[in-house]
């Protein structure tokens, strides 16, 4: 019965700013996604190239992912190596990594 | 030097080809030689807003295409002699335009024209990112509302990065343009606010387009309607974005309630 006294008397609640609200949280979360797929596409591919010159690597299964936390954010590259790449590459890769 | 403009939205139904309307005539009135292009490929409708749906033989496509040169496809305004339209195709579909043949047919329309406004489709494939792709400038209409401002940014985010201006480091120069302002909503707290808007997609504003019976009264008889009635709150509002267009110092105007006591009592909307 009181609200629709208030509504009579025209103090409606404004929805407005709840509009605005979503929108900016929505907006800032979806210019990260974008923002992010390309940065993902540039690292995978410069990743790729720099392995490359080392081992024969199959791209497709070169995966770059980036996961966002709370404080910290994880990068994560998987690369799957085939058993009969080269040895002698094999050895600046452990050195590389040593 | 002429100026490639698009008028573009992401989101459908927001009001562009009213606006690509509008605005090329309100241009053509202050005597620019102006030519609106339609890309909206297999749903066309600037022509029926501009009241030149029977007079259309040739069109973008055909250009593109070289089955027709140029000046056999574009059609000259009843009205205004210095308002031309480039009709799209309603029977092909959108995958018939190259970016390629796009490029040679602006280009060839740059040496003719002052101003070139490309009426976009919605979305944001083919027919629309080629629209934007020779851009200058931009505007980008937008209703007041949560979808339309999302489908805004996104538009905002693709001006930026896949037009030939942004491949070359270059920017387009972009405005937004607010159709569909209601200002008794907005004085209830019902619409997103204009400054709130701009805030959040961080671009400036070209004009403000009042809610208007006007607008679909000028459709209907296929005028645009800073022609149909140059008096109207629309007409005014889209003949002063056109000045500012020109580089024009022009106040901005927010359209604001004409409503009496009686409809202020009753609460009732403004027409």
């Amino acid at each position: 019965m009181s609200m629709r006294l208030l509504r009579l008397f025209g103090s409606r609640e404004a929805t407005a700013p709840v509009a605005r609200e979503r929108l900016q949280i929505l907006l800032a979360h979806e210019r990260g996604l974008l923002g992010q797929s390309d940065l993902l596409v540039t690292l995978r591919e410069e990743i790729l190239a720099v392995v490359s010159k080392h081992i024969q690597l199959d791209p497709d299964k070169v995966i770059v992912k980036l996961e966002r936390g709370k404080t910290v954010s994880t990068l994560e590259v998987d690369i799957e190596v085939p058993n009969n790449f080269d040895k002698s590459k094999a050895a600046i890769e452990r050195r590389m990594a040593g | 030097m002429a100026k490639v403009l698009v008028v573009t939205s992401g989101k459908g139904g927001v009001g562009k080809t009213t606006s690509t309307a509008a605005l090329g005539a309100a241009l053509a009135q202050s005597g620019q030689n102006v030519v609106v292009v339609d890309f909206d490929v297999g749903l066309r409708n600037l022509d029926l807003v501009m009241g030149a749906e029977r007079r259309v033989v040739f069109d973008l496509i055909n250009v593109v295409q070289g089955v027709a040169k140029l000046p056999q496809a574009l059609i000259r305004d009843k009205r205004l002699e210095n308002l031309w339209l480039l009709p799209a195709s309603q029977t092909r579909d959108k995958d018939a335009l190259t970016d390629e043949g796009v490029g040679r047919v602006i280009a060839e329309l740059r040496s003719r024209f002052d101003w070139i406004l490309c009426d976009s489709p919605a979305g944001i494939e083919r027919g629309a990112t080629l629209a934007m792709r020779y851009a200058d400038e931009a505007v980008i209409v937008t209703n007041p509302e949560v979808s339309s401002v999302r489908d805004s940014d996104r538009i905002i985010g693709m001006l930026d990065s896949k037009t030939v201006r942004a491949e070359r480091g270059e920017r387009v120069e972009k405005h937004i343009l607010i159709t569909r302002y209601d200002p008794a909503r907005a004085a209830r707290g019902e619409m997103l606010n204009i400054d709130d808007i701009l805030e959040i997609l961080a671009t400036p504003l070209l004009g403000i387009i009042p809610e208007s019976q006007d607008v679909l009264k000028a459709s209907n008889v296929g005028t645009p309607v800073t022609l149909n009635n140059a008096e109207s709150a629309p007409a005014r509002a889209y003949i002063d974005a056109s000045r500012r267009l020109m580089g024009e110092e022009v106040a901005m105007v927010v359209p604001a309630e004409r409503k009496g006591f009686m409809d202020r009592l009753l609460g009732r909307r403004a027409a």
